[in-house]
């Protein structure tokens, strides 16, 4: 079914495993990855990767029997070491969409001591450095190979 | 059917470009075929928000991944090496990392000095003037007085150091090894029209701000303003021959998939090292049954990447992150032969800044660094902005079953048989990037980096696509001569990546673009006899 939307039950599950890959945290201040607009985010960035996810979701709910939400709390830990010991490329790809949504997300930037804007046209600042770090090299004698 | 041009020329990246804007001079009628799209400064990932998932999708340097209607897909199955490119104007240089070394002068004698592969029939020394001019018209920003090269002398400042070039500085000098700050072709002052580099630090996939020099803002300006045309979304299919067995032009299909015939007086191929055997290959006929220009046998083979080895590691105060052009500093220090290693030949380090936050999370995510749950954000400060790494660019050698070849089923949007790629990694090869991972670790340890993590070869990292359709004075053993000339088709020039001999251990692009010159050059001082 490529390009068409996940299902409920497909959606349920992955906004689950959004949570246990990264939970919210009021140590740091910081919302889950199944945050709604995080969530919301990661829903519609799904493009080229939608096959892949719902492959891996697919494999997801056979391994917790059914669905992976409605598993007790206690049984998700085992199914998650299976399933991340099993998963291969489509859980690698599932990963890479949540954590592409969540490190760009305003208030998980801002945690930490980022600006939420994209590079340009700011630009940041690199200090120049110490070029006389450089002294010793410079007195080094040329050593390329000469070829007559 | 179009008016016969002069030249007409395949491929519009740093090999087209150059040699376009080198022949403009001459008024003759010149023509570059590309099959991509001019690309706006607006259009590049740093503009937006959604700037480094770009770099997954149509900004991604895979072309099987980014999948633009532009792009061919390349089957690199069989290598531990994949494929990376840009398909557009420009070419490769619109995603390349703008690290600009030369080779060496011994690379082009690796048979004389060391007694592998074997010796260019062009030099170091002949090529002098031509690196000078490409380092003007590209723009390199670097420092005279490297005692690893002969002398040179780059129009602008340095990149900056940095945290992390400091470090690595301090490390290196600790070492007592080689380090300088390398030639770079990212602007550090305002340049020919270029606004200098702001350390926006996503050069790979575009500069929005024109600091980077890809050859769509450097040469191709100055090219069509001298005359050359330039028509893009024109994807060549072959290149045609007449009945005296010379290039009589290119078959290509336009914009709207029309296929056109472009008759020419003489064909320059600057398709790239798998591009250009695939263009080769895919152009056969009665005359010539296994592809044009192949009488040798070789137009595909010895296919050279470097295996790049990388390695990291985690330093305990926060550095550059990705702020700032992020390759800024080389090491040659195990760049020559040394008889009493394991392996002849050797590499260059280079040395890069650390990673952007998404970057960051989703490879030590891979790498099992990064946990899953309550630990992940604890994990995670203290990874963001605290790497560094240096990779070591290997010399590759050439080895005739490492090739290009026709796939006998995929094809391009347009029907036309794509490349398969054959590549195991050489024993010299794999010594010699064993040897670097462990200096690697030396430099990182004299650093103070702890949670050390290495990819070696980068899977990612088949950027420099060389030596598939080898330059020499034999034609049995060589598909162009000394100065560009296909052996066997005498109006047919190569000048990209595909004609080198042997790899060096550098990033090419600085001499894929001098070489590109000197042949333009070379096709200017015989205009009377070109053909004989
Ligand atoms: C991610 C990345 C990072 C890199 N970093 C560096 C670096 O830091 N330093 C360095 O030196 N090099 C780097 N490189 C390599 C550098 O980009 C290449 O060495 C250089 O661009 C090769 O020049 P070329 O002329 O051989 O081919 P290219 O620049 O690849 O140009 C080939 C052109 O031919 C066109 N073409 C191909 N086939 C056809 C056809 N059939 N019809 C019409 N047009 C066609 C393509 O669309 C393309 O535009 C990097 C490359 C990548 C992808
Ligand atoms: S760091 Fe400099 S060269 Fe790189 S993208 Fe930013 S402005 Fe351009």
């Amino acid at each position: 079914m490529p390009d068409e939307p996940l299902t409920p039950a497909e959606t349920r599950d992955l906004r689950c495993l959004a949570a246990a890959i990264i939970p919210a945290s009021a140590y740091y201040g910081v919302p889950g990855a199944d945050d709604d607009l995080i969530f919301g985010d990661i829903l519609k960035s799904l493009g080229r990767d939608r096959d892949d996810v719902r492959t891996a979701l697919t494999h997801l709910a056979t391994l917790s029997g059914g669905s992976f939400t409605d598993l007790p709390p206690d049984r998700r830990a085992g199914v998650i070491a299976t399933f991340r010991a099993q998963g291969a490329t489509p859980l690698a790809i599932l990963t890479r969409v949540v954590l592409l949504c969540y490190y760009r997300d305003d208030r998980v930037m801002r945690s930490l001591n980022m600006e939420p804007r994209p590079p340009f046209p700011k630009g940041h600042v690199v200090e120049q450095g110490d070029w006389s770090l450089l002294d010793p090299v410079r007195a080094r004698a040329p050593f390329y190979r000469r070829v007559s | 059917m179009h008016d016969k041009v002069d030249v007409l020329i395949i491929g519009s990246g740093a090999s087209g470009a150059a040699v376009a804007w080198s022949l403009a001079e001459t008024r003759m009628r010149i023509l570059c075929l590309e099959q991509g799209d001019w690309i706006k400064p607006t259009d590049y990932p740093s503009n937006g928000r959604d700037w480094e998932a770009r770099f997954f999708s149509d900004f991604a340097t895979s072309p099987n991944r980014r999948a633009r209607p532009t792009d061919y897909p390349i089957n690199d199955d069989n290598s531990p090496i994949k494929v990376v490119n840009f398909n557009g104007v420009g070419g490769s240089t619109i995603l390349y990392t703008a690290h600009f070394p030369r080779l060496h002068p011994s690379d082009f004698r690796v048979r004389t000095l060391d007694g592998v592969a074997d010796d260019w029939p062009v030099d170091y020394e002949t090529l002098e003037p031509f690196f000078a001019e490409n380092d003007r018209m590209m723009g390199v920003s670097g420092l005279a007085g490297d005692p690893a090269y002969p002398p040179k002398q780059p129009p602008m400042p340095p990149l900056p150091l940095g945290k992390s070039g400091t470090r690595f500085a301090k490390a290196m000098n600790k070492l007592g090894w080689h380090w300088w700050p390398s030639d770079s072709t990212i602007a550090t002052t305002d340049y020919e029209g270029r606004a200098r580099c702001i350390n926006l630090g996503h050069c790979t996939p575009g500069c929005a701000q024109g600091a980077k020099a890809s050859t769509d803002i450097t040469y191709w300006p100055q090219a069509i303003r001298a005359g050359v045309e330039l028509r893009t979304r024109s994807r060549v299919r072959e290149i045609t021959t007449d009945e005296h067995g010379m290039a009589s032009g290119a078959i290509y299909y336009d914009a709207d998939g029309v296929e056109q015939f472009q008759p020419a007086e003489v064909v320059i191929v600057a398709c790239n090292g798998v591009g250009t055997p695939r263009l080769l290959l895919n152009s056969t006929s009665g005359r010539f049954p296994n592809g044009l220009a192949n009488a040798s046998g070789l137009v595909g083979k010895n296919l050279m990447f470097h295996p790049y080895a990388n390695v990291y590691g985690y330093v305990d105060e926060p550095l550059d992150g990705n702020h700032g052009p992020p390759l800024c500093l080389w090491s040659q220090e195990f760049y020559e032969t040394d008889r009493t290693r394991d392996f002849v030949r050797g590499y260059t380090f280079q040395f890069g800044r650390g990673y952007a936050a998404i970057l960051e999370a989703i490879n030590s995510t891979a790498a099992g660094r990064l946990p899953w749950g309550e630990e992940h954000h604890r994990i995670y400060r203290q990874l963001l902005n605290h790497r560094i790494g240096l990779s070591a660019i290997c010399e590759d050698l050439p080895e005739e079953h490492n090739r290009v070849t026709l796939d006998p089923q995929l094809k391009d949007s347009h029907g036309i048989p794509a490349p398969k790629i054959d590549y195991t990694l050489g024993a010299n090869s794999r010594r010699m990037m064993e040897h670097g991972i462990a200096r690697a670790k030396e430099v990182l340890a004299a650093a103070g980096a702890g949670n050390i993590g290495t990819e070696a070869p980068i899977l990612n990292g088949g950027w420099h696509l060389l030596g598939t359709a080898r330059m020499g004075d034999d034609p049995e053993r060589s598909v162009v001569n000394g100065w560009g000339r296909s052996h066997d088709v005498k109006n047919l020039f190569i000048v990209d990546g595909s004609i080198w001999v042997t790899s060096g251990g550098v990033n090419p692009t600085s001499t894929i673009q001098a070489l590109a010159l000197y042949i333009a050059d070379s096709i200017k001082q015989r205009l009377a006899n070109l053909f004989d």
